[in-house]
């Protein structure tokens, strides 16, 4: 193998898991330890540089970190690395004097935002401080979109949304309320807008057209739809047996609403067998701490009526088999009629874009999304961008934040005549954290606890107050250990092999078989030479250039790594260094 | 600072005939000098007695004074330990393997330990064959009290101040060969490749087994000038045997690329399988091999390998013609049946 190059941002950008993992590459092992050192509102600005609404995503977040941190792979389960995002968020103190803010005097161009959800709050937070005029078009009365409308109180209270969405409005953006954009080609003629940001998102509840469907529909109810009525305020109770059928993300909302709002018997209906659900694994057991049942291999057949109401449905029981091709595929086996009183669809979303002229150089594909550059965020028009769920489909807050950072920097290139695929690179600083003999400026000793448990209110209570949020946070005693758990990952082992005297120290001394000095092949056949093979293909091996004393090569597999620092306190050369990686990643400016 | 190698390992660490990883064999963290050779050759070790499924319980370990005697600290923590008086870790190695034949024995010293200060009681645990595996960690230098010359330095060798070492060095292999020891070894901290199968011969060997490991001092040794350094070391290596372990139990499988000189069953029954690097060269053959290494020395290389072995010589307790049982499990009454019984032996005399 070649001798890696670690001066590439990206290989060292790898070896952070968790950061490489979060779509807006948010610094978690940094804000992780400014937290740990008290810290809370500088890690809520680090936080917010990059993901924007930590308070939000540190109660809603997909997670995409965690299955990603290392930890997990080292022992039983990650670092709890949402959950500390909340506590920054929580416990930060003054930021009103750190958060961006717009100059008196603007740069002239105007920008449209429609839409005033996560992906165009984010757009206008990066525009806003560089003089942009920012104009938001919101069909409802209150900005947030869908995480106001489809995420219950229980799990994001209202002040935590309005808190952070003030935090972009307060720079000056002109927010249009009650206003549907009914006509993009109206916009783009006599808006006299510079650039068009669509931020619409998915708002349309996935349908399911079976026996029944039209009779019932008093007490069918799709659930984006459902729960926006909720969140007004339209809705207040639901029958006392509830079917909810689909098991994302949306389904676990509507169950947990549904039980908060006179639903006793509450069942979560899935085709598909438990390790191919849509819902994180977490929401999943907070559904089933309330006594949500999830039931596995019900595919929706019918729904019954009885004197023009809605008083079950009917369903296939279905197994689950492998195909020829290896196709995961399902026979009948049975069928069963549930009896209940309200049935909500939670099956998907799809988006919706009947305001846009299909004549006026947007160009759409066969499923009827706009066709969008997926470096640039622009469509077929110049001029126009799209982010958030309107771009490919649903995907979650973090990803609808990066979208916004991207095409903010799109933005910004397209007011300033500049091409947009130029875009500035990822830059790496590196910086020793070597602070004396054997001392370290980061907590380097591995810290053995299991990740802590976070404490939730008392089921009744929590059933009997719709807004009461259920996670507590973690108090402070519970941060101070769960902390320690981060593996520093971006304290990165660096290494210079022509210092190296090969005394196999650090071989001998890393806890967790890492390193091996062996003969250089090609990757397949180095992966097995190693100390401990190499078998987790996702994670990259580092090669060294070759040794001074007997031309092999140092190989480090990043796997299992915990960044304890040992091999760079026991190399009498410092050959190995534990240096602090800084990844600039760049935002519009 | 560390002080404390962390617990946590590889999920996929291979485990041996007991259950146990690797990490199972360790001890404390080491204190010695970053880079220390001796670090290495306490891995080695590890592996070694990790390879061969020997229970920790089942070893004692016992060093005397001096960098290399901190060792026994470092690996299997569940073992038996002793460290002794400067350079007498012979005797007291020897007293617990009279007292108890069935555990096994590895002693760690030192050039100075074993050379200067212990000469005496190296040379006669070698006479008496004690079964006892003798690792000295050979850096030339007294890394303990800043660098002075040991007993093993080369002429020519300069110390880290520039001075020239005059005095002839004392070569344990030579040593050991001459007051005919049955396992002579010579190996490298750099090289576990070579080392860990040399440990795990002389673990099995019946009676002591010499291996002489050429372990850099870090700090005041390996330096441009130093004939015991990392770099001089490579340079002048030469293995002449390459020594290959087959444990009981297990088929010997045939290598048809490397033709095997020689087998050696060992006491317990496992193969050791040597292969001479060069022709001619015979490790059962003791004065052909002091001949052989005498050139390789003065041609100034490093000879390295199983460099002699002879299994089946008797060690202590078959000259002794001690019981088969270890005394430790001989009743007391038995082992000490009273002044009658003293007097009755003591009269056999008058």
């Amino acid at each position: 193998m070649q001798p890696t190059d670690t001066r590439d941002p990206d290989y060292y950008h790898r070896v952070v898991d968790c950061q490489w993992a979060c779509p807006a590459h948010t610094n978690v092992p940094e804000y992780i330890r400014l937290i740990a050192q008290g810290k809370y509102t500088e890690s809520y600005m680090l936080n917010r540089r990059s993901n924007v609404f930590p308070g939000i995503l540190g109660r809603t977040c997909d997670r995409p970190c965690e299955p990603a941190c290392r930890r997990g792979r080292v022992e039983e389960k990650p670092v709890a690395i949402c959950r500390l995002k909340r506590v920054a968020a929580d416990l930060k103190g003054e930021v009103d004097h750190l958060l961006p803010t717009a100059p008196a005097e603007k740069n002239g161009k105007r920008v449209a935002l429609i839409g005033a959800g996560p992906a165009s709050l984010t757009v206008a937070n990066d525009l806003m401080p560089l003089g942009y005029q920012c104009t938001i078009f919101e069909a409802l009365p209150k900005p947030g979109g869908l995480m106001r409308t489809n995420i219950p109180a229980f799990r994001l209270p209202a002040e935590v949304l309005d808190t952070e969405i003030d935090y972009i409005l307060r720079m000056g953006v002109e927010v249009r309320y009650d206003h549907r954009v009914e006509s993009m080609r109206a916009l783009l003629e006599d808006g006299g807008f510079d650039a068009v940001f669509v931020g619409t998102g998915a708002p349309k509840g996935k349908e399911l057209d079976l026996p029944g469907r039209r009779e019932g529909a008093a007490n069918i109810h799709i659930g984006i739809e459902w729960l926006e009525a909720v969140h007004f305020g339209h809705v207040e109770r639901i029958g006392e047996r509830v079917l909810v059928i689909g098991v994302g993300n949306t389904a676990m909302d509507c169950c947990r609403s549904s039980k908060r709002l006179g639903g006793k018997d509450v069942k979560v209906m899935a085709r598909r067998t438990r390790p191919h659900f849509k819902a994180s694994p977490w929401e999943l057991e907070d559904a089933e701490e309330e006594l949500v049942e999830i039931l596995e291999n019900h595919s929706p057949a019918e729904f019954l009526i009885e004197d023009g109401k809605l008083v079950g449905m009917r369903f296939e029981l279905v197994e689950w088999y492998e195909d020829e091709s290896g196709r995961q595929r399902s026979r009948t086996v049975g069928r069963k009629d549930i009896p209940c009183d309200d049935v909500i669809l939670a099956i998907g979303q799809d988006n919706a874009f009947p305001w846009i002229e299909r004549d006026i150089g947007i160009e759409f594909d066969e499923w009827g999304l706009m066709k969008v550059d997926k470096k640039t965020f622009m469509t077929t028009r110049e001029g126009v961008f799209v982010g958030g769920d309107a771009a490919w489909g649903p995907e979650n807050i973090i990803w609808a934040v990066e979208h916004g950072h991207q095409a903010a920097i799109s933005i910004h290139r397209h007011c300033q005549g500049k091409p947009l695929t130029d875009r500035p690179p990822n830059a790496l600083e590196l910086t020793s954290s070597k602070m004396g003999l054997h001392e370290w400026s980061y907590a380097s000793s591995y810290n053995p606890k299991p990740r802590v448990k976070m404490t939730h209110v008392d089921l009744a209570a929590r059933l009997r107050e719709f807004s009461l949020e259920v996670e507590l946070g973690f108090d402070p005693d519970q941060t101070a250990l769960e902390v320690r758990r981060c593996l520093n990952c971006d304290i990165q082992t660096e290494f210079t092999a022509k210092s190296c005297i090969e005394c196999d120290a650090c071989i001998d001394i890393c806890p967790t078989s890492c390193l091996t000095m062996v003969e250089n092949a090609e990757e397949p056949a180095l992966r097995k030479r190693l100390t401990v093979p190499a078998d987790n293909l996702t994670q990259p091996l580092y090669v060294s250039a070759p040794l001074p004393q007997t031309k092999r090569v140092m190989v480090k597999d990043e796997d299992v790594c915990v960044h304890c620092g040992l091999c760079a306190e026991r190399c009498p050369t410092s050959a190995w260094d534990m240096a602090k990686m800084d990844l600039k990643i760049p935002h519009a400016k | 600072m560390t002080f404390v190698k962390p617990a946590v390992h590889h999920k996929r660490l291979e485990k041996n005939a007991l259950g146990l990883t690797v990490r199972d064999y360790e001890g404390a963290l080491s204190t010695l000098c970053a880079g220390c050779g001796h670090d290495s050759v306490t891995a080695a070790i590890i592996q070694a007695f990790w390879h061969l499924s020997i229970a920790p319980h089942r070893v004692v370990k016992l060093s005397g004074i001096g960098c290399s005697s901190k060792t026994p600290t470092y690996f299997l923590r569940e073992a038996h330990g002793f460290n002794s008086v400067h350079g007498r870790m012979p005797s007291v190695a020897t007293g617990a393997n009279a007292a108890n034949r069935e555990l096994l024995y590895v002693g760690i010293s030192g050039d100075g330990d074993s050379l200067s200060i212990g000469l005496g009681q190296f040379c006669h645990a070698i006479r008496r064959n004690v079964n006892l595996t003798y690792i000295l960690e050979n850096n030339g230098v007294y890394g303990l009290t800043k660098g002075q010359f040991s007993a093993s330095a080369d002429v020519g060798s300069k110390a880290k101040r520039g001075e020239e070492n005059r005095q002839q060095p004392i070569d344990p292999v030579m040593l050991a060969l001459t007051l005919g020891a049955t396992f002579v070894a010579r190996s490298f901290s750099g090289d576990k490749a070579q080392l860990v199968p040399i440990l795990e011969a002389a673990f099995k060997h019946q009676g002591f087994a010499l291996v002489d490991v050429i372990s850099p001092c870090v700090t005041f040794n390996d330096h441009v000038g130093s004939t015991k350094s990392y770099m001089y070391t490579r340079e002048h290596y030469r293995e002449l045997v390459e020594a290959d372990l087959v444990p009981l139990r297990k088929p010997i499988e045939a290598d048809g690329a490397r033709a095997a000189t020689t087998q050696v069953r060992m006491h317990d029954g496992s193969l050791v399988t040597l292969r001479g690097t060069e022709p001619g060269y015979d490790p059962t053959d003791r004065d052909r091999v002091y001949m052989r290494l005498r050139e390789i020395a003065k041609a100034g290389e490093i000879a390295t390998g199983l460099l002699y072995v002879e299994e089946g010589g008797a060690d202590m307790h078959e000259m002794s013609a001690t019981t088969e049982t270890p005394l430790v499990e001989v009743p007391f009454e038995e082992l000490c049946p009273g002044a009658a019984a003293l007097d009755k032996l003591m009269s056999q005399f008058r």
